[in-house]
């Protein structure tokens, strides 16, 4: 692991962030859309790819493709050398105390289906509850509803006010003796909010709750710690944090994941099989049946390698910027909405425009060279309690400008232009 | 504006923002609800049938310009023809949005509606321009609701291939 990895040391000074350079390091990025150089704000759906994931994805196939976990000869053990060198680099980006506790999926969706089957179905009976919030993503939704209405148990949601921030207060007088488990997102793909999850799990821990955090836009953005958040699961999805598609972590705690029934059977997850009984695969194989998306996930490897090449904290310190500067921009352009104004935030920004729906703002985006997602974003909820059918929203990586930003804003204005 | 020229035509712009026949009709003796599901766009259309006949044809719901503007000037269309005049129609503008057939060399009674051509050209689009007319057709079956998931990719095929 090689020189890739070593050209990337010191991408940058503390504090300081050459995005110029680190654009370099994408190359999807240098292309041209409709006639204009491509700005890719749509990263809250899926992030682009560094060379350094390229090639190790591109090594994988060309030199180390295998099955994993079964094969006495070289190649099986060079690729499963590689599948759990990525586990154990999954361990150290999330702090996990074990790498048996990160759990290969396919992203936060499966991470949370797999809780859901392997926890719920087991420990939430008639009458019990189950606790969300408002703000979930439909992949933190409707998982606990097919849980719900198989079990007859009831689904309690967090509410928000109108900034998008959940009510702590309302929150924990949802909490009683019926509840099995707490899922709540850590930070919100529609609004930006970023959860206080250690405060959220704190609370649900003093009664003995577990809880499920959906990491999925908070990885690429904040430092994660599931020791120091005390939550009892964490899902991720690798394709939003620099990664392949098809890549993903569900981190849980090693003593509820012994509990848990396995998602799938299959090869892999078992130790013994006769037609009378099974006995099951200690962690992490008891979860991962079949043969996983080995290449996918060495490439969220790379992605954890490359993530700790760079100063994360200058990147997450000049996202913010970008943030604050987008936020400038657009509150001065009359029409324009912004939906989600949440104390604390991560770099994404959802906003309507007077008269134009969201995906006529997304054509005339696109014909800019602007890519920006127009729609409900999985999030149908939270659009019902903003009272709108969709917005437009405009995500940012550490790898976006100013200039896009100008971009955007200069574009929007040509919207309400064509449309007044 | 160049590029958008061929989408954003100010036709359809005063169509999105002066709807015709954009009401709900209380004596409809056919009615249907059409969703796009991806976007949340929802439609639904109004039929006033005298025998084979489209008295009259009204249309509510909250939806992109290019859905707005073709639920608007479908309803101006149909007014007046036949059962079978509107699906054939349908057909027409189907295959012109999704790239099979060219209005200007082949014969068709698409009239202002060419003024959609533009849409081929925006594969994600085509959706938004069709689900007024599958919603309209619903309610000609006797169907309650139309759905732009359950009616196939309605993908231009110049985009297929591409």
């Amino acid at each position: 692991m090689i020189a890739a990895e070593k050209d990337l040391n010191a991408v940058s000074e503390p504090g300081r962030w050459d995005v110029e350079r680190i654009r370099r390091d994408f190359p999807v990025l240098h292309q041209t859309v409709n006639g204009k150089p491509l700005a890719y704000l749509d990263n809250a759906a899926s992030s682009q790819v560094p060379q350094l994931v390229i090639e190790r994805g591109t090594r994988y196939l060309r030199e180390e493709h295998s099955n994993i976990h079964r094969g006495v000869h070289y190649l099986s053990q060079r690729a499963t050398s590689a599948y759990e060198g990525a586990r154990e680099k999954v361990r150290r980006f999330i702090n996990a105390r074990e790498a048996r506790e990160c759990i290969f999926v396919r992203g936060a969706t499966e991470g949370i289906n797999l809780v859901m089957h392997g926890y719920g179905r087991k420990f939430v009976g008639p009458g019990d509850e189950v606790v969300i919030s408002e703000m979930e993503h439909h992949a933190n939704i409707v998982p606990w509803q097919m849980l719900c209405e198989e079990k007859g148990a009831r689904l309690r949601v967090i509410p928000m006010n109108d900034a998008g921030e959940l009510l702590l207060d309302e929150y924990e007088a949802l909490l009683n003796e019926r509840t099995k488990i707490v899922a709540v997102t850590h930070v919100s793909n529609a609004l930006g909010t970023v959860n206080p999850v250690k405060e959220i799990v704190r609370i649900a821990h003093a009664r003995g709750i577990p809880v499920l955090v959906d990491g999925a836009q908070a990885a690429p953005h904040l430092p994660i710690d599931v020791r120091d958040l005390d939550c009892d699961f964490y899902a991720i999805s690798g394709h939003k944090m620099f990664g392949p598609t098809g890549s993903g972590v569900l981190y849980g705690k090693a003593e509820l994941l012994e509990r848990m029934n396995p998602f799938m059977g299959g090869g892999d997850m078992i130790r013994s099989v006769t037609f009378e009984r099974t006995i099951y695969a200690g962690l992490p194989n008891k979860f991962e049946a079949g043969t996983p998306a080995i290449a996918s996930q060495i490439g969220l490897g790379a992605a954890i390698d490359y993530l700790n090449s760079i100063d994360r904290a200058a990147a997450y310190a000049y996202e913010q910027e970008l943030l604050r500067y987008a936020t400038e921009r657009l509150s001065k352009i009359e029409g324009v909405r912004i939906i989600g104004t949440a104390r604390e935030k991560a770099s994404v920004i959802s906003f309507t425009v007077e008269n134009v729906h969201p995906h006529d703002i997304g054509t005339i985006l696109d014909q800019e060279g602007i890519a920006i997602r127009a729609g409900h974003h999985c999030a149908q909820p939270v659009m019902q309690h903003f009272k709108i059918p969709a917005t437009a929203r405009a995500s940012f990586a550490f790898y976006n400008t100013k200039e896009e930003v100008d971009r955007l804003a200069a574009a929007i204005e040509k919207v309400i232009e064509v449309f007044n | 504006m160049s590029e958008l020229g061929e989408l954003y035509q100010q036709v359809i712009l005063d169509h999105n923002r002066k709807p015709r026949n954009f009401y709900e009709m209380e004596q409809a003796t056919a009615r249907a609800e059409g969703f796009n599901p991806l976007c949340g766009d929802q439609v639904t259309v109004y039929l006033k049938l005298d025998g084979e006949l489209i008295k009259e044809i009204s249309f509510v719901g909250s939806g992109c310009a290019i859905s707005k503007a073709a639920a608007s000037m479908m309803t101006q269309a149909l007014k007046e023809k036949t059962k079978e005049e509107a699906e054939k129609l349908f057909e027409q503008f189907h295959r012109m949005v999704t790239g099979e057939l060219d209005e200007n060399s082949e014969p068709n009674e698409l009239g202002r509606l060419k003024i959609f051509a533009g849409v081929r050209d925006y594969p994600v689009r085509v959706k938004c321009a069709t689900l007024p007319w599958h919603t309209m057709r619903a309610a000609l079956e006797g169907r309650e609701t139309a759905s732009t998931e359950d009616i196939g990719p309605d993908i231009s095929s110049a985009h297929i291939s591409a």
